[in-house]
């Protein structure tokens, strides 16, 4: 009995030496720092991205030297692994648990939704989107204190129909993966695209991870004049292998990470047939700008272990950081009163980003520029993206007025339509 | 009168070592001969059925008992509703597998492809933010049905797979999960795809929202320990001393003349009940469903946090529970963000190396070893 008495002893006095380091510790963090929330996907398929996407925020913050508003900044950060469910547990842990008074993420589409929802819970903290890309966060049954500095994926695609007309790709064939980031890109390409004439004769809807394209194939219609891939990562490389190998030869248009660094240094014949392949997004490799230049030797000088040139997602993490960031210092710190008087500087946040302005609307939406590009090959035999024409001021509408774009809806599987 | 008055009066009768040392694998029927020598209550008379109900609990049940019960109320509301509440509908899940796995000897990969079930069905049949799909039927309607369908769902997994021993059981019910994750993702007129529903957070009742973290909390609470005793009881009944018997030795105890198969498949019926009660609360604290939720990371979590908690117990369902889901929600402080999963992982493998009966057999080898003043306690109580 005396031996489980000493145990039970020495546990006590370890405890309390626990708690009292804790309670140091805190007090030590409490002096004039402020702590704000950062997620990204550091697990599962978006992983990758993920890091990079917190090296954007790293950025943003390093070129303030960690200061905003006359105070310390500390990224508290978390972690989710591309589902709803984890994306909202982890929001909820810097929220509730680590008490961030401003929460910056997450990175893909679903998840976006999801922290929207939760943001309504909890008006006193503000919510700024990392790179999160579903029209449904802002455009409907928005929060009022989500912010989305970026712009989202129907307006990535915008000007690439008209792009595609130009070169004389009057019927398509569709190939997408089957969740809301390939619909909305979808859509953002059909609504000028349709509006112009051209036809999407069929849509081929793959699930998120397919590996076997030859059914696709086989339904590829002789009579197109090109096909419209919206696949990303390993499921653009499979289907280009595959279509190759099947000796397809039509020209091709791609989503926003269709051909992006990833895809174009992929080994095989079909890589040179990749030349001249259009595509659009919110930035490309070859911005002619000082201010494109900047970011990426900075981002190259910061991180040795990141990507040859920055991704998509670090771009769009550093933005919505950096207006995170410029918004406090235009309030000097101020958060108080329910954070009115920092939530009105966002409002007002409009400075000119690597890629273009950065600025918001009515919903909280980016409005911002979409370039769309062409594959190149560089003098060094590397693939690049180079910009052929950049369309501004693109709204979440996509240069439609308001009710034109009420009666088409949001994009799903079969809106917009346009078949004969 | 409360329960830890009543044991006293139950325990006045012999003395401590010899209560503790009662055979408790036995099945209740040999039991109970003993109780009418016991004296009866001191004050009043107790209706019998309240005797045998609170005749399982102990001082330590009480503990426990006040412990949870205060929790929410000291704790903030993220540790209550993320924390505890999260754990308990997890403990829940894995408390089926514990059951089937402890208990029958099969280990059952698809306890949360059972739960993921019922979520889909509250989701169809109730309210979401998919108007064109779902049913709108009352919440309680839809949580009857999801019960009962996700029990049938249940069983047709424990028909399939019953004829199959070790390896072969966690693959073919790995198959069945895996199979249902993909017509979940695939199917769009039914399970809406990818983006699944959303909006499916839990009712008012009696003007009490369970959205709330301390009603959630209590009604997680309730749900699981309901369980727990369910489990508690049903493995000294008839039944479960047959399902063990059944674990031990399939052939003895068919020459017996038992039903094998049917024992299973009932196992898989009530195993999938308690699932679907946990993957209720889940889509209750998700307030979402999709198929992400019952991946096969969802189906090996809730193996993870069976083998945790140990599985020779029905309560190390909820340790392993509560140590993983403290585990997802801080290891990331603990160390450089990037690489938290490491320490995730490497706690779980020191657990399962340093004590191969999860958490549960190291509190029990500790107990052994400074527990010279309970020799009694040895390793017949915790191989209930």
């Amino acid at each position: 009995m005396k031996r489980v008495e000493k145990v039970f002893g020495r546990g006590i006095v370890a405890a309390a030496a626990l708690f009292a380091m804790a309670g140091a510790a805190g007090l030590a963090q409490a002096q004039e720092t402020l702590k704000i929330g950062l997620l990204a996907s550091l697990e599962g398929p978006f992983a990758a991205p993920g890091q990079d996407g917190m090296r954007g925020a790293d950025l943003a913050l390093k070129e303030k030297k960690g200061m905003a508003g006359g105070k310390k900044i500390e990224f508290v950060k978390v972690s989710s692994d591309a589902t709803p469910d984890k994306a909202v547990n982890s929001t909820r842990k810097a929220v509730e648990q680590d008490k961030v008074q401003i929460m910056i993420g997450p990175l893909s589409g679903d998840e976006g939704i999801a922290v929207k929802n939760y943001a309504k819970t909890q008006p006193n903290v503000t919510f700024i989107n990392g790179s999160a890309g579903a029209q449904a966060a802002t455009l409907q049954d928005p929060a009022p204190n989500f912010y989305r500095f970026n712009t989202e994926g129907a307006q990535w695609m915008v000007g690439l129909g008209e792009h595609a007309l130009s070169k004389g790709y009057k019927r398509t064939f569709l190939i997408a993966e089957d969740y809301g980031f390939p619909y909305s890109q979808v859509q953002g390409f059909m609504a000028s695209y349709c509006a112009k004439g051209g036809k999407v004769v069929d849509k081929a809807w793959v699930p998120l991870g397919t590996k076997d394209y030859a059914s696709v194939i086989a339904k590829i219609p002789k009579n197109v004049d090109a096909l419209v891939v919206v696949l990303g990562g390993s499921d653009a490389v499979n289907f280009l292998t595959q279509y190759e190998q099947a000796g397809g030869d039509k020209p091709m248009i791609g989503g926003s990470i269709t051909v992006d660094q990833t895809v174009l240094n992929f080994k095989g014949k079909r890589r040179e047939s990749l030349l001249g392949t259009a595509s659009a997004g919110p930035m490309a490799d070859s911005i002619d700008t000082p201010e494109w230049k900047k970011f990426v030797a900075d981002y190259k000088a910061s991180f040795k272990d990141g990507f040859p040139s920055p991704s998509l997602f670090a771009y769009l993490y550093y933005i919505n950081t950096k207006a995170t960031l410029d918004a406090l210092d235009a309030v000097k710190g101020d958060l108080s009163n329910n954070q009115k008087a920092y939530r009105e500087a966002l409002q007002k946040t409009n400075f000119k980003g690597p890629a273009g302005d950065v600025k918001i609307d009515a919903n909280r939406n980016g409005v911002g520029t979409t370039y769309i590009t062409e594959v190149t090959k560089a003098p060094d035999g590397s693939f690049y993206n180079k910009v052929v024409k950049s369309v501004p001021n693109i709204s979440q509408t996509l240069g439609l007025s308001e009710a034109e774009f009420k009666k088409m809806g949001m994009g799903t599987r079969d809106v917009p339509d346009c078949r004969t | 009168m409360s329960a830890a008055q009543w044991r006293r009066a139950m325990k006045s009768g012999g003395s401590m070592p010899a209560q503790e040392a009662r055979v408790t694998a036995l099945p209740r029927a040999v039991a109970s001969p003993s109780q009418p020598a016991e004296p009866p209550p001191a004050h009043g008379e107790l209706p019998r059925w309240l005797g045998r109900l609170l005749r399982p609990v102990r001082w330590r049940h009480v503990l426990v008992a006040l412990l949870v019960l205060v929790y929410p109320f000291v704790a903030s509301p993220f540790f209550t509703f993320q924390i505890g509440a999260q754990s308990l509908a997890l403990g829940l899940i894995a408390l089926s597998l514990t059951f089937l796995g402890g208990y029958g000897g099969m280990v059952s990969l698809a306890q949360m492809t059972v739960a993921g079930f019922a979520a889909y069905v509250v989701a169809i049949v109730g309210s979401s933010s998919n108007t064109a799909i779902s049913l709108g039927w009352p919440w309680w309607l839809a949580v009857i049905v999801a019960l009962a369908l996700a029990t049938l769902f249940s069983a047709a997994v424990g028909w399939l797979s019953v004829r199959t021993e070790g390896i072969y059981t966690i693959m073919i019910t790995l198959a069945v999960g895996v199979a249902f994750f993909y017509l979940a993702q695939q199917n769009y007129t039914l399970f809406n795809g990818f983006q699944g529903f959303s909006k499916l957070a839990a009712p008012t009742v009696f003007g009490l929202d369970l959205r709330e973290p301390v009603p959630f909390y209590l009604l997680t609470l309730g749900c699981s320990v309901a369980g727990y005793f369910f489990i508690k009881h049903l493995i000294r009944a008839p039944f479960g001393v047959a399902l063990q018997g059944i674990r031990d030795n399939p052939r003895r105890m068919q020459a017996l003349g038992f039903d094998v198969t049917a024992h299973r498949v009932a196992a898989y019926a009530v195993s999938g009940f308690l699932a679907a009660v946990g993957g209720v609360l889940l889509v209750w604290y998700n307030g979402r469903i999709s198929p992400g939720t019952l991946g096969i990371g969802a189906m090996i979590n809730i193996l993870i946090i069976a083998v945790l908690g140990g599985m020779k117990h029905p309560i190390g369902a909820f340790i392993g529970a509560i140590v993983f889901v403290l585990l997802q929600n801080f290891a990331i402080d603990l160390v450089d963000r990037e690489r938290f999963n490491l320490v995730i992982g490497g706690v779980f493998l020191a657990i399962v190396l340093f004590s191969p009966d999860g958490l549960l057999g190291l509190w029990h080898r500790l107990r052994t070893r400074l527990g010279a003043p309970f020799p009694t306690r040895g390793s017949g109580r915790i191989h209930q």
